[in-house]
């Protein structure tokens, strides 16, 4: 089921009754998802996301817009007549009946000449909780069961009523770190067994990374960007975006364009079109390069070394933040061992000493490096 | 050892006093209701047997006394917690003038018992002067007055429960109001989405999740009901006999201080009768109620 929404819009009557001017929690939402597919719904906390998912569940009636389910428009249908189903954040089982009966629940609702037979019930509710795989713990109550399995439950109780569209609300932020792998990975797989077209509300990045085919950038009840994960990392429309997205976050310094040329501070670090004056620039952690010979002259904090890479921890007169994280892959650690090596001393002693005065020069990967106008946040060419 | 000594020690005022109050009044009452032939005077007594319980459960006064706390107990306790519910369930669908409401529903709690026996006699009494606002309103509509206070039993009756009803709904609106707020609106939604029509939602979902406080409140609306007395007096005067409104309580009372009191012997094993009816009912109460907290609660 295709999703399509034309300047959607939703205002919320100003709680401090002094101010007049109503809170716009979504506005002027133009988009499509296509069928089938993924897509995580992305900002921060109180930008809108719920609100435009119960938009789309039918629990909200926009201000303005429209919202058609394939050429369906269901702007005015009830939640129960659009077909779709929904995942609340806390699960919102009912916790006095089995998971059976929280599962069969939305099917006795139906009437009319949707209403089927006990056994058909029997039958939806076990299909749906194999496909969650939930089965032995049909008797069970919602207290009986980890957060984990709530979920699948949740999750089950959506999908018996085979609705068009699958919305889940926060689906990860009660589960603990390991089980939000598995759980995302768990989500990934029904949506692919289904093939249901599915929106979730999130506020972390990583989590809509890694398994949604398109993601939404909102900000205040603004879209920023539309596009698949990888598209959006890469090629951030504004400053905004390029910080919300990726971990270690976005290393953000103040600049200057002169003479054709890119300063951070004293260093010449890229040559660049872009118009003279200040600059915002945006430098992705995997985008430094340890080079003797670098252009970009940090003072070294610490090395840390996480496995697989090594992260160096410096600082820079023009940076925004106190200090700068580099991600430096194993094929190019050699050069930090060998810049710490000259010091002679190990990486190890390079943690204690927490403030010496060694230099650390980075060249910079053109691709990771992104120019944003000081004043609108807007990307810029380099 | 000198650890619990002293623990002991420091529970003495407690126990003494829990033991001169509580404890001493009990086994008391116990001993007066198996004296037989007891007298308060002389401090003697003919016999000790089960002579006291024989004569109260033959004595016709005690009789109607357990009947008409029965039927107060068996009208007011379904009839109060249901108007609660439903009180309460329309005061959380409102906002307009809700907080207006809930003060008005509350109001009868703050009011004195006597005072509010006041207000019933005017709408309920037959004086010199009037029949009474009721009976104003009933003449209006062409029907004749009718005598509630001093009148037929049916009548007195209905003003009996009226009034009880009315005196014990507040606190049962107060009660269950906090719990239908308690309830998770995100279940609401749920069924919402499902939807679910509004009345499955509220005898599906709803009653489930308040069924621990509406079984509170049956439980201590029983207890409460079988206590029934000052309510009594209140419309009816102390002579509760005389106007065959009499409950268990009043005839305890009247065995001790009542015009042909001086019977604590009688009273005492009145007393441990009505201990013994309301001990079983909350018995079975709790018995019910734990079973279907076994089937439906246990949140």
């Amino acid at each position: 089921m295709k999703v399509t929404l034309e300047h959607l819009t939703k205002r919320f009557p100003n709680r401090n009754k002094k101010i007049h001017e109503d809170v716009v929690a979504v506005n002027d939402f133009t988009f499509e998802i296509p069928d089938g597919k993924l897509v995580g719904l992305l900002g921060p906390s109180g930008c809108g996301k719920s609100t435009a998912l119960n938009l789309i569940c039918g629990l909200e009636k926009p201000t303005e817009g429209k919202i058609f389910f394939d050429t369906d428009d269901v702007t005015e249908l009830p939640p129960e007549r659009r077909g779709v189903g929904m995942v609340f954040q806390n699960y919102a089982l009912y916790p006095h009946m089995t998971v059976r009966q929280n599962i069969i629940f939305p099917l006795q609702n139906l009437k009319g000449k949707d209403k089927i037979t006990k056994e058909q019930m029997e039958e939806r509710a076990m299909t749906a909780a194999k496909l969650v795989q939930i089965e032995a713990l049909m008797e069970r109550k919602p207290s009986e069961m980890s957060g984990g399995q709530q979920q699948r439950v949740a999750i089950a109780r959506a999908l018996v009523k085979l609705p068009r569209i699958l919305l889940l609300d926060e689906p990860l932020s009660n589960l603990d770190a390991r089980l939000r792998l598995s759980t995302r990975e768990e989500i990934r797989r029904i949506q692919t067994s289904t093939g249901i077209t599915t929106i979730f509300v999130t506020h972390d990045q990583e989590e809509a990374m890694s398994i949604s085919d398109l993601i939404i950038v909102m900000k205040e009840g603004v879209i920023q960007q539309i596009g698949k994960p990888q598209d959006v990392y890469e090629d951030p429309v504004n400053l905004f975006v390029a910080k919300f997205l990726g971990t270690p976050p976005i290393n953000v310094f103040h600049a200057r364009v002169a003479g054709g040329g890119l300063y951070l501070g004293e260093d010449r670090i890229a040559d660049t079109k872009a118009p003279e004056g200040p600059v915002t620039v945006g430098i992705r952690p995997e985008g430094f390069i340890p080079d003797p010979e670098g252009p970009l002259a940090c003072k070294l904090h610490r090395v840390e070394v996480m496995g697989r890479d090594i992260s160096v921890v410096s600082s820079h007169e023009a940076s925004e933040n106190a200090v700068i994280r580099s991600i430096i892959s194993s094929a190019e650690s050699e050069v930090v061992r060998a810049l710490l090596a000259d010091d002679s001393k190990p990486p190890k002693a390079a943690e204690e000493s927490a403030s010496d005065d060694r230099i650390v020069r980075f060249k910079i990967r053109p691709a990771k490096l992104y120019l944003f106008d000081t004043e609108t946040g807007n990307r810029l060419e380099l | 050892m000198k650890q619990q000594a002293k623990g002991w020690l420091y529970l003495l005022p407690a126990l003494i006093f829990l033991g001169v109050f509580m404890v001493y009044p009990l086994i008391d009452v116990l001993i007066y209701s198996l004296e037989e032939g007891y007298n308060f005077a002389s401090q003697t007594r003919q016999g000790v047997g089960l002579g006291n319980y024989a004569y109260v459960l033959r004595d016709p006064y005690f009789i109607s006394a357990l009947k008409n706390t029965f039927v107060i107990v068996i009208i007011t306790v379904p009839l109060s917690t249901s108007l609660a519910l439903l009180i309460s369930y329309f005061l959380s669908r409102i906002t307009f003038l809700r907080q207006a409401f809930q003060t008005i529903y509350f109001l009868p709690y703050v009011t004195n018992t006597l005072a509010v026996g006041l207000v019933f006699m005017i709408l309920f009494k037959k004086t010199a002067y009037t029949d009474g606002m009721v009976n104003v309103l009933l003449n209006f509509f062409g029907s004749p007055s009718i005598d509630f206070i001093e009148g037929p039993y049916a009548a007195k009756m209905f003003v009996m429960c009226f009034y009880t009803i009315w005196v014990v709904m507040p606190y049962k609106i107060l009660i269950l109001t906090s719990a239908l707020a308690s309830v998770n609106p995100v279940y609401y939604k749920a069924a919402r989405v499902d939807g679910t029509s509004s009345l499955r939602i509220f005898t599906r979902i709803t009653l489930p999740c308040i069924s621990p406080m509406i079984f509170y409140l049956v439980i201590t609306g029983f207890i409460g009901a079988f206590k029934a007395y000052s309510d009594e007096v209140a419309l009816f005067g102390t002579d509760l006999n005389a106007a065959g409104m009499n409950t268990i309580v009043g005839y305890v009372y009247d065995m001790l201080y009542g015009e042909g009191g001086g019977y604590p012997s009688y009273a005492a094993a009145a007393a441990l009768i009505l201990f013994a009816i309301v001990f079983t009912i909350t018995c079975i109460n709790l018995l019910v109620s734990n079973n279907k907290a076994g089937i439906g609660g246990a949140a």
